[in-house]
């Protein structure tokens, strides 16, 4: 194949038996030069995105963003409301009585440090994206079953049709599919 | 049998064998057609038609209780002046409390990487969901101008006036919200990928549609599921710190006020405390009959119900020691009235209640010590009702006895609840269930991304034998 991009292929999918063969597989994919590929799994798997080389993700620091914004805010808002828009004598209680204030600023915290794991979680994954190619072929349903993928895009530098697929066939898989785009 | 350590991540194959957290025989594969298949088969059963219906009915008699109190207002309770909160505030801290055993199975015991949490905490955290949903009808109900329940939130308006932010009633309006929303996020994450599964496995157009839309595209990537597992243990951090404030504040409402018997500096770790003593009573007066009409005995399994009735136990004795130093606080402030609420709690007209109370939650639960009456299903179905029984007694008591007889003895007086008192009661009750009901045909009723983790852990002593 003469053209390294093919636009009618997103790209090829291996399937694997065993959690252990994708990582294996995986770190192959990476130390072959790989650079555009994803591994599926139908739950978690330890050392898996190390073995892509995707360690740190930013969302940490969305949530401690989140919240410290939503904290901030939530004390901010009792301040300016109880102290500078309408002070008014409540019990008799100091205009400033800022103990009053922390559970509301807790509250106020988590809710927006949570709102920022959610939401920052869809956004860096890309999600919602009810379609994508990898959808392509109805073996993938597995995925979210029992059986464990490995795609390489067509995309990537690296990729041509016949030595990826040599590659793929190398690691051994349950079966090797071409996605469509 | 009842010496395993409480460290369920060890890999030692002894746990697999001898005590499992799932059944044998199992691989990703069946516990993944096993799960789905409560969710996917056509039809439903007689018994969940008849469940729903009876909940359903207790729905229409919540929708009469709530027209009848709006058009007459709030006199129709057995509200007077001394107890301006009777059922209204006991039903809502019981609620509030039965949610909370759901965050602690989700959040906590992950933080903790407690693992018999997996097959316990997709049904715990809608037991959540349903009871905060309950309990937050009671703070709207109970107002006599319910019309307005908005002013509670501070928005900007022409009258430019804005909620005091002193009131726990305020903080209560932000807790409760908060608390709902986390829970549903923290929820509807955990189904994200379970949603796939079930749209990868729907058979008609419809539901493959709908389990699409709300699974969002998920697809299992690596990236995906690091992104994933941080946020989830993310909101896990944030749950936890969440569900012990929520209750801390809903006890604030009592212990901010002045009134002997309500002005305990006690109250917030033994609210909390409460909290989770009701919630894992809940919890298991639900799942007891889960496993048994579901056939999920392999996935809930006798050492689940033991770890619960542990928990259970170890928060009841925090409840028991609360009452301990009520009592002894009592008498030791030398303040007379607050030793009046409690001679008048052990001695006045609602002695009885205040020793059932004791009965209930105190003398029964010590029955939980024994593992034989641990692992026997039907005995701790028994008494998780008796706590959840004892829990909204406790509630009562604080709530009612009280207001009833505090300061002036020319405002005492007695609270009996009507006829509308009860019928909101048991219509949240029969909300309760019928959302629960829904759930279960709806949705995976456990998590089966987790189960399918802890599959592949448990095997890790036995080898791969899927």
């Amino acid at each position: 194949m003469a053209t390294k991009w093919d636009p009618e292929t997103y790209g090829l999918m291996a399937e694997f038996n065993e959690p252990e063969d994708l990582i294996a597989a995986t770190r192959k994919a990476r130390e072959h030069g790989y650079r555009w590929f994803e591994s599926y799994s139908p739950f978690p798997v330890h050392g898996l995105s190390e073995a892509m080389g995707f360690r740190h993700t930013k969302l940490p620091l969305i949530v401690l963003t989140a919240g410290l914004l939503g904290g901030l805010g939530g004390f901010g808002l009792q301040y300016y409301l109880t102290v500078i828009e309408y002070p008014l004598n409540v019990g008799g209680r100091p205009l400033f009585s800022w103990p009053s204030f922390i559970p509301i600023t807790f509250e106020l915290t988590v809710l927006s440090a949570a709102f920022g794991a959610v939401l920052g979680m869809l956004g860096l994954n890309g999600l919602p994206r009810p379609h994508h190619p990898v959808f392509n072929i109805s073996e993938f349903a597995s995925a979210s079953r029992d059986k464990f993928f490995l795609c390489l895009q067509s995309r990537d530098e690296k990729f041509q049709m016949q030595s990826s697929r040599e590659f793929l066939e190398s690691l051994e898989p349950a079966a090797i599919y071409e996605v469509p785009q | 049998m009842s010496s395993h350590s409480p460290d369920s991540s060890s890999h030692d194959a002894q746990h697999s064998s001898a005590d499992p957290m799932i059944g044998p025989g199992h691989s990703l594969g069946s516990v993944t057609d096993k799960i789905t298949s409560l969710t996917l088969r056509q039809g439903v059963g007689w018994k969940w038609l008849l469940g729903f219906a009876v909940s359903f009915a207790l729905v229409m008699l919540l929708m009469l209780s709530v027209a009848v109190l709006f058009k007459y207002g709030v006199g129709v309770w057995g509200l007077n002046i001394p107890v301006g909160w009777g059922f209204a505030i006991v039903n809502f801290v019981w609620w509030v409390g039965i949610g909370h055993a759901g965050t602690l199975i989700s959040a906590v015991l992950l933080l903790l990487r407690q693992q018999w949490r997996t097959s316990i905490n997709r049904f715990a955290e809608a037991m959540t969901l349903f009871a905060v949903a309950c309990a937050g009808m009671y703070p709207l109900l109970h107002m006599g101008r319910p019309q307005y329940f908005y002013w509670i939130f501070p928005y900007p308006n022409t009258m430019d006036i804005y909620p005091q932010f002193r009131s726990p009633l305020v903080w209560d309006a932000f807790a409760l919200t908060a608390y709902g929303t986390v829970s549903a996020l923290f929820w509807y994450v955990g189904l994200i990928p379970d949603m796939a599964t079930l749209r990868d496995r729907a058979k008609t157009r419809f539901s493959q549609i709908t389990y699409g839309f709300l699974s969002m595209g998920w697809r299992g990537s690596a990236r995906h599921w690091k992104r994933y597992e941080t946020a989830y243990l993310l909101l896990a951090g944030l749950a936890t710190p969440l569900v012990v404030s929520v209750h801390t504040i809903v006890s604030f409402d009592f212990a901010v006020g002045i009134i002997p018997g309500w002005h305990a500096t006690v109250f917030p770790p033994y609210f909390v405390a409460g909290a989770i003593y009701s919630g894992f009573a809940m919890v298991l007066t639900l799942c007891i009959p889960l496993r048994v009409a579901y056939g999920l005995k392999d996935f809930i399994t006798d050492r689940h119900l033991d770890n619960m009735a542990k928990v259970m136990l170890a928060s009841g004795l925090v409840v028991a020691y609360g009452y301990g130093m009520e009592a002894f606080m009592a008498y030791y402030s030398g303040h007379d009235v607050e030793a009046y609420m409690l001679e008048n709690r052990m001695g006045g007209p609602y002695a009885f209640f205040f020793w059932s109370l004791l009965a209930c939650n105190i003398a029964i639960p010590q029955l939980l010590w024994f593992p034989a009456v641990r692992r026997n299903s039907k005995m701790l179905f028994v008494i998780a009702i008796i706590i959840n029984i004892g829990m909204w007694l406790e509630r009562f008591i604080i709530v009612v006895t009280s207001l009833h007889r505090d300061f002036l003895p020319s405002s005492w007086d007695m609270y009996y609840p009507t006829f509308w008192d009860w019928a909101l009661y048991i219509g949240t009750i029969g909300f309760f269930f019928a959302c629960l009901f829904i759930f279960v045909r709806l949705l995976p009723a456990i998590s089966i991304f987790e189960m399918r983790e802890l599959l592949e852990t448990e095997e890790g002593g036995n080898g791969h034998g899927h």
